[in-house]
């Protein structure tokens, strides 16, 4: 009894004192621990998520089941996570919280991209190509394309946060009429092809394919980290970024390519997920409030994981494949698109 | 010294600055006055390089703020815009440490830290340190962002409208800080101000402009005139000496209104809004 109580009084004592540095006060170190614990928190559910993911209900062969599993939740991985860190600096270099690459219109140019091939080439042809060869035609044609779509989007001089949305839902459903236009001249047995890959898939992933989109996405993340602490000065506006003598455009510029890469990536791996980068980068800024970005990408990284491999779960095993992640992903998310939307105008 | 020459910019085409050319001495406080849409802004923008001008040069001292660098720029020069609103969630000493980035990049220093901690005692900040911004009042965050501008710890600040938002408690004491600063740290100071009664209380310099240009600049007592405010503003400025101090009575146009001085006290009658006459009260009034 005695020793606990001591322990516990050095423990308090040292937290107090020892460990916070003199310039920062007793109620900063309080908040900053707060945010290590809570990313503690979210890396350990993410472990458990993974670990009930993989071990639930195995019925039949274990090395069948781990392999096909293993994919499923690797995918899921790579696809929270680059889109939690993806949607969370995106947000930061286009100084909104409502605005994500999906959002402007990524998405749709994804499908355009799919039906413009299936268009020219042939339902057969897109099915003969393998999936190496597709995953790395979608991955550079999107990451082209919407690297022009962020420049142009950037480049001009009016940044009226209204008019970005606008111009993301007029650009969305431009491409979507597009691809509804091309689809509707296919053949049946071309759309059919089509329609297969319109929605995001985890549950049929190429093992190889699974590697490449990890490790792309490893070296974007890595790419992002020297870029953390010039986000943080970006997050205050350009002219507050200039003036402090942050390289603004050249922060933007090289974060925006990170981006595009991270999201072509997992959309070419498993598909569209409109709303998922909203709620997992809106989410992690909500339980983790700091402006430090390495704090902030972590969170979105691992709450992301947590949203994809949870919610694949909760689809997957516990309703038996009865709706699909993405399909949940959207009703939720649209809805708190709206919500968003409401927030921000009614100021 | 801060030189600009030729400095031309246009915003499509509307011509905002046109040809101009000024020369800001060191140590003093310089207020910029003018209409609306006369190129304040513009030209502190450009001063400050947030924005590039079509043509012209502007230098701090000997570099060209066009050319010499980001570090360089900004461990000379600090600038406020008006309206920030800033989305991050920010504590006051969050905010001020931000003034330390040109010198550590985000990676502060013993050093950094003291010299927030003195920005934070110069503006009265300590007991707010770990507030969030959107939790203060007007007030309080306009003083966190001078914070971080002093924390900075460059010798020219350029602010844009720092009164805009700001009752006439908090600007004056604002105007007074301002004023302190160039006096006991001997920083140069350049204002955009709409209120030119501030700007003659407080500048040792005021620069007038109208059209993109810079149209006249001088003292306070050199330019508070009513043929110089006309000029400036094509308004008719009445402009009263009190004490030394040179006031433009702005809000009626021409002359300074009623019978005489504080007519009303003297139980005088006055005039409604609708010109009804009536007696005014007696002179002495309780506050609660």
């Amino acid at each position: 009894m005695t020793t606990l109580q001591s322990l516990r009084e050095r423990a308090s004592a040292r937290g107090q004192s020892a460990t916070r540095p003199a310039h920062t006060s007793a109620e900063e170190a309080r908040r900053r621990r707060r945010i290590t614990v809570t990313l503690g928190i979210l890396a350990v559910l993410c472990l458990a998520g993974i670990i009930a993911y993989l071990t639930y209900d195995v019925r039949g062969s274990w090395d069948y089941a781990m392999d096909l599993r293993g994919r499923q939740v690797g995918s899921l991985v790579v696809v929270g996570a680059a889109v939690g860190a993806s949607s969370l600096v995106f947000q930061t270099i286009a100084g909104s919280r409502i605005l994500t690459p999906s959002v402007m219109g990524f998405d749709a140019l994804y499908l355009l991209v799919q039906t413009i091939v299936v268009f020219f080439f042939g339902g057969t042809a897109f099915m003969m190509m393998g999936v190496g060869e597709r995953f790395l035609l979608n991955t550079v044609v999107l990451t082209v394309f919407g690297l022009l779509l962020f420049r142009w989007l950037f480049g001009r001089n009016s940044r009226n946060l209204l008019v970005l949305v606008l111009v993301g839902i007029v650009i969305g459903s431009l491409f979507g009429s597009l691809t509804s236009l091309a689809s509707r001249v296919l053949s049946p047995d071309d759309f059919l092809t089509l329609q297969d890959v319109m929605f995001a898939s985890f549950n049929t992933v190429d093992g190889a394919l699974l590697w490449v989109a990890a490790a792309v996405c490893a070296v974007g993340v890595v790419a992002l980290v020297p870029l953390l602490r010039y986000l943080d000065v970006v997050d205050l506006g350009h002219d507050n970024a200039v003036a402090l003598g942050a390289p603004y455009h050249r922060v933007v510029t090289l974060t925006l390519a990170v981006v595009t890469v991270l999201v072509a990536v997992s959309t070419a791996l498993v598909g569209p997920m409109l709303f998922l980068g909203l709620i997992v980068a809106n989410l992690a800024r909500q339980i983790i409030p700091t402006h430090r970005h390495t704090e902030l990408v972590l969170g979105s990284m691992l709450v992301g994981v947590l949203c994809t491999v949870g919610g694949q779960f909760v689809v997957g095993h516990l309703m038996d494949n009865g709706t699909t992640l993405s399909v949940v992903v959207n009703l939720v998310g649209g809805i708190y698109f709206i919500l968003l939307l409401m927030r921000t105008v009614k100021l | 010294m801060i030189t600009v020459r030729n400095v031309s910019h246009r915003y499509d085409k509307q011509v905002v600055l046109n040809e101009v050319g000024l020369t800001l001495p060191v140590g003093e406080l310089t207020s910029i006055v003018g209409a609306n849409g006369a190129g304040k802004s513009t030209l502190l923008s450009v001063v400050s390089r947030l924005i590039k001008p079509e043509s012209g040069t502007v230098f701090i001292d000997d570099l060209d703020v066009q050319t010499a660098g980001d570090d360089a720029i900004s461990r000379r020069l600090a600038v406020l815009r008006q309206d920030n609103r800033i989305s991050a969630r920010l504590t006051v000493v969050d905010l001020v440490r931000f003034g330390r980035f040109p010198y550590s990049k985000g990676r502060l220093t013993p050093e950094d830290h003291r010299l927030v901690d003195e920005a934070l005692d110069y503006l009265d900040l300590q007991p707010f340190r770990d507030r969030f911004l959107d939790q203060l009042s007007g007030g309080q965050r306009q003083r966190a962002y001078i914070a971080m501008i002093l924390a900075q710890d460059t010798d020219y600040i350029l602010l844009d409208e720092p009164l805009n938002n700001l009752d006439m408690k908090h600007s004056s004491s604002m105007m007074t800080l301002l004023r302190r600063a160039a006096d006991e740290l001997g920083k140069t100071i350049v204002l955009v101000l709409h209120d030119i009664n501030f700007a003659s209380c407080y500048s040792d310099h005021i620069v007038a402009m109208r059209d993109g240009e810079v149209i006249v600049q001088g003292t306070p007592t050199q330019i508070m005139r009513r043929d110089v405010l006309r000029e400036v503003f094509d308004m008719d400025i009445h402009v009263q000496d009190l004490n030394g101090v040179r006031l433009g009575i702005f809000w009626t146009t021409g002359a300074p209104v009623g019978p005489g001085p504080l007519a009303a006290e003297a139980g005088d009658t006055t005039r409604d809004e609708d010109g009804a006459r009536r007696v005014a009260e007696p002179a002495s009034i309780t506050i609660r």
